[in-house]
C-alpha cells in the first residue's frame, strides 16, 4: 500500500478574524491525499471561511497552512495550481455561453486538453451547451461549476454545500466525480449541512462550532476513521 | 513559457469583458448616454453664446468622460462581484496582475469607443472648429484617456470591495487625476484655439510620465489590493 | 505573510516619561519664535502687519510637505515589512498632515483677502494645497471605511504611496497651468530681514509637527494593544 508521506492538507492554529470578530478560532487539521474529509457545523459557524482560506483567497490572521507541502503564504500561485474551488455562488458569467464560460476557464487555468464538449455532456448540460447561463437553473449552474472544477484537474477539490439545489441524479454526479477524484490521489473537503447525500463517499467528518473543531462527530452512515482533525 | 500563458489569460480576460459587455446590452449604451447627457447639461450650464462654448469645449469634454467613465470601470467589476467570478478569477493559477491588464485593455477599449460618440456629440453641440492639427489633438486624447482610466481600472478595483463605494472612488480618484485633466483640458484647449503659446507638447510629455509612472505604480500595487 | 500583530511597541514607562517635556519644548519653542519673528520683522511695504500671518502659514505649508512624507515612507514599509505599527505611524502623520493642511489652506485665505480682495484665486501653490488636502481626505476616508485591520493597513498603504507619488506631478501641473498663459508671478520675493523669522518657525513647527504625531502614534498604539487583548481573550483556550 502506498504510504504518502505528504499530508494534502496541514493546517494549524487557522484563526480568522473580520473586524472585530474572530470567525476561526485556532483550527487544526490534516487531510491525505485520497481522503474526503466532511465539514460540518452551524451557519456561522467558519466552515466556508476556512474552505476560502484553504483555496488562497483570504489570508488568515494566525495560523499556517500547507498544501502538499506548499505552505500559502509563500507559494501562493503553485498552490492554486493544485486546488480548486466550488463555491456557494457559482461564480460563471451569465451572458456567456456553458461552452464559453468553460472556454473561459480552460484558457485561464493555463490551457486544457479536455475536450468541452464531452466535459459538458458529461454533467448532464449537453442541451444547453450553446445557451447563456444566464438562464440556467441553480442547480445547471452548479453542474457547470461541477465541470470547471473537473477541468482544472485538481489535486485538492474544496467544495461548499455542494449538495444544494441538486437534484438525485445531480448527487450521483457530483459523488462519481468525487469518488474518480479520491481514486486519482486526490483529497476533498466537502462544507455540509446534512451527511445524507455524501453519505457513501465521505471518510470521516470534522464539526466546526465557533470557530474551533470539535471531535469527529459520528452520526449514521459515516464512519470515522481517525482522529487526525485536531481538537482546539 | 509562462509569458505566452499570461498573455493568453489577459487575452481571454479582454475578450471576456468586451462579449459580456456586448451581450448585456445595456452597458455600453447606458454609459455613452450618460457621457452625452453630461454635456448637455454642462451646455444648459454655460449658456448658448458660442464663443463661451468654444472655450469652454475642452474642459466640458473631459468632465463628461470622466464621470461617464467612473461608470463604466465600477461596472466592469460589478460584473465580477454579483454573480460570485471574482473568487472565481482569483482561483486560477498565474500571476494576478493579468487579472489587472486585462480590466486595464477592455475598459481602453471600452472607454475609447464611447468618448469617440462623445467627442463627436462635443463638436456638434459645442460648435467647435477643428483645427489642422488634430492629429495632436488626437494624440492628448488617448494620452489622456490612458492616465484616466489606469487609475480608474486600479481604483475602482479596490473600491469594489468597500462599502461605501459609491463615494469613495470619486473621492479617491478624481484628486489623483488631477494633473491628467489640467494637461488634457488645457493642451486640448490651447490645440483649439491655434496654441500660440506651443504649450501643448509640455503638457505631452507631462502625460506621457504621468502614464508611465502610475502604469508601473499601479501594477506593482495590484497585487496588494486584491487580496482580502 | 500574516499580519505581525505581536508588534505594537509595548510603551516602557521610562520612556513614555520624556516625551510631555519634549512638548512643553516644543511649544516654547513656538512661542519664542512667534515672538522673535513678529518683533524683528519689518512691516511689509505693502500688506503692512498682515505679512505676519507668513509665519504660521508657511511653516504650516512646508510640515504637510514634511507629513506627507512620513506617509509615503511608512506607507512603503510596512508594504515591506507588514508591521502594524508602520501602519499606525504613517496614519498618524496623514491626520496631523491633513490638519497642518488645513491650517496653511485657511491662513492663506485669511491672508488673501485683504491682499488680493477676495478669498480664492486659484493661486497655483494655494490650489495644489488644496488638492493635497483632497487627497488626505480620500486616504483618511478609506480608513474610516475599512473595518478589517489588515486590509485597511494594506489599502492605505497603496493608496497613500500613490497618493505622495503624486504630489510633485500635482504641484508642477497646477504651477504650468497659471503660468503658461500669465505673466504674474506670486508674491515670493523674500526679503532677508524675514528670513531668520522663517527659519525659527520652520524649525517650531517641526517639533510641534513630530510632537503630535508621536502623541497621535502612542494614542493608535495604545488602542490596538486594547484590541489584541480583546482578541486574545476571545482565541481564548486555543493551543497551537
Amino acid at each position: 500500500m502506498d504510504v504518502q508521506s505528504e499530508l494534502a492538507v496541514d493546517a494549524r492554529g487557522i484563526a480568522r478574524r473580520f473586524g472585530p470578530k474572530w470567525v476561526l478560532r485556532g483550527v487544526s487539521l490534516a487531510v491525505h491525499p485520497g481522503e474526503v474529509v466532511g465539514l460540518l457545523g452551524e451557519n456561522g459557524s467558519g466552515k466556508t471561511t476556512l474552505l476560502r482560506i484553504l483555496s488562497t483567497l483570504l489570508r488568515p490572521s494566525a495560523g499556517t497552512v500547507s498544501v502538499f507541502g506548499r505552505d500559502i503564504a509563500i507559494a501562493g500561485s503553485e498552490v492554486r495550481d493544485d486546488v480548486s474551488f466550488l463555491a456557494h455562488t457559482p461564480g460563471l458569467y451569465d451572458d456567456l455561453t456553458a461552452l464559453e464560460n468553460l472556454r473561459f476557464a480552460a484558457e485561464m487555468a493555463g490551457g486544457s486538453s479536455v475536450d468541452l464538449r464531452d466535459l459538458i455532456e458529461r454533467v448532464g448540460l449537453a442541451r444547453v451547451a450553446d445557451e447563456r447561463v444566464r438562464g440556467f437553473s441553480s442547480g445547471m449552474q452548479r453542474r457547470l461549476a461541477l465541470a470547471r472544477m473537473i477541468l482544472r484537474r485538481p489535486r485538492l477539490l474544496l467544495l461548499d454545500e455542494p449538495y444544494s439545489n441538486l437534484d438525485s441524479d445531480g448527487t450521483v454526479l457530483m459523488n462519481s466525480v468525487i469518488s474518480e477524484a479520491k481514486r486519482t490521489g486526490s483529497a476533498a473537503i466537502i462544507v455540509l449541512h446534512e451527511l445524507a447525500p455524501a453519505a457513501g463517499i465521505l471518510d470521516r467528518t470534522v464539526t466546526i462550532v465557533d470557530g474551533r473543531v470539535m471531535g469527529p462527530s459520528l452520526s449514521s452512515g459515516s464512519r470515522p476513521k481517525s482522529a487526525a482533525g485536531g481538537i482546539a | 513559457m509562462t509569458w505566452r500563458r499570461d498573455w493568453s489569460r489577459v487575452r481571454a480576460i479582454v475578450w471576456k469583458d468586451l462579449v459580456t459587455e456586448r451581450r448585456s446590452k445595456a452597458g455600453f449604451s447606458s454609459v455613452t448616454a450618460l457621457g452625452v447627457t453630461i454635456l448637455v447639461l454642462f451646455g444648459f450650464a454655460l449658456g448658448p453664446d458660442a464663443q463661451v462654448l468654444r472655450d469652454a469645449a475642452a474642459g466640458a469634454l473631459w468632465l463628461a468622460a470622466l464621470f461617464a467613465g467612473v461608470l463604466a470601470f465600477s461596472r466592469s467589476y460589478q460584473v465580477e462581484l454579483e454573480s460570485g467570478a471574482l473568487e472565481q478569477l482569483l482561483q486560477y493559477p498565474g500571476s494576478r496582475w493579468t487579472i489587472y491588464v486585462g480590466k486595464l485593455l477592455s475598459n481602453l477599449i471600452f472607454v475609447g469607443l464611447m468618448l469617440v460618440i462623445v467627442i463627436v456629440t462635443a463638436i456638434i453641440l459645442f460648435q467647435v472648429r477643428i483645427p489642422a492639427t488634430w492629429p495632436s489633438l488626437v494624440a492628448i486624447l488617448v494620452l489622456g484617456v490612458v492616465g484616466v482610466v489606469v487609475l480608474g481600472t486600479f481604483y475602482a478595483g479596490m473600491a469594489s470591495r468597500i462599502r461605501a463605494r459609491e463615494v469613495l472612488l470619486p473621492l479617491l480618484l478624481f484628486p489623483m487625476l488631477v494633473p491628467v485633466l489640467l494637461a488634457a483640458m488645457s493642451a486640448s484647449k490651447a490645440l483649439l484655439t491655434g496654441d500660440l503659446m506651443h504649450e501643448a507638447s509640455a503638457w505631452t510629455r507631462l502625460l506621457i510620465a504621468y502614464d508611465m509612472i502610475f502604469l508601473v505604480a499601479t501594477l506593482l500595487a495590484f497585487e496588494h489590493v486584491i487580496e482580502a | 505573510m500574516t499580519y505581525a500583530s505581536a508588534s505594537i511597541p509595548a510603551v516602557a514607562a521610562g520612556r513614555a516619561d520624556r516625551w510631555p517635556w519634549f512638548g512643553v519644548f516644543a511649544f516654547a519653542f513656538l512661542i519664542l519664535s512667534q515672538a522673535i519673528a513678529i518683533i524683528t520683522s519689518p512691516a511689509d511695504r505693502d500688506m503692512g502687519d498682515l505679512q505676519k500671518i507668513m509665519y504660521v502659514h508657511v511653516p504650516a505649508a512646508w510640515t504637510t510637505f514634511i507629513a506627507f512624507f512620513v506617509v509615503l515612507v511608512f506607507s512603503l514599509r510596512y508594504l515591506w515589512k507588514r508591521r502594524e505599527k508602520d501602519d499606525l505611524l504613517a496614519a498618524s502623520a496623514a491626520e496631523v498632515g491633513a490638519t497642518f493642511n488645513g491650517l496653511t489652506l485657511i491662513l492663506g485665505m485669511i491672508w488673501g483677502r485683504p491682499a488680493w480682495g477676495v478669498w480664492w484665486t486659484w493661486d497655483a501653490r494655494l490650489t495644489s494645497t488644496l488638492v493635497l488636502f483632497l487627497i488626505f481626505v480620500g486616504y483618511l476616508s478609506l480608513r474610516a471605511f475599512v473595518d478589517d485591520a489588515e486590509r485597511r493597513a494594506e489599502w492605505s498603504a497603496v493608496v497613500g504611496a500613490l497618493g505622495a507619488i503624486n504630489v510633485p506631478i500635482v504641484y508642477m501641473s497646477v504651477r504650468w497651468w497659471r503660468t503658461l498663459h500669465q505673466v504674474q508671478s506670486t508674491p515670493s520675493s523674500m526679503d532677508p530681514a524675514y528670513v531668520l523669522g522663517l527659519r525659527l518657525n520652520a524649525f517650531a513647527f517641526l517639533f510641534i509637527l513630530i510632537y503630535f504625531i508621536r502623541q497621535r502614534y502612542h494614542a493608535a498604539c495604545l488602542q490596538r494593544s486594547t484590541e489584541h487583548a480583546e482578541e486574545m481573550t476571545a482565541l481564548g483556550g486555543q493551543q497551537s
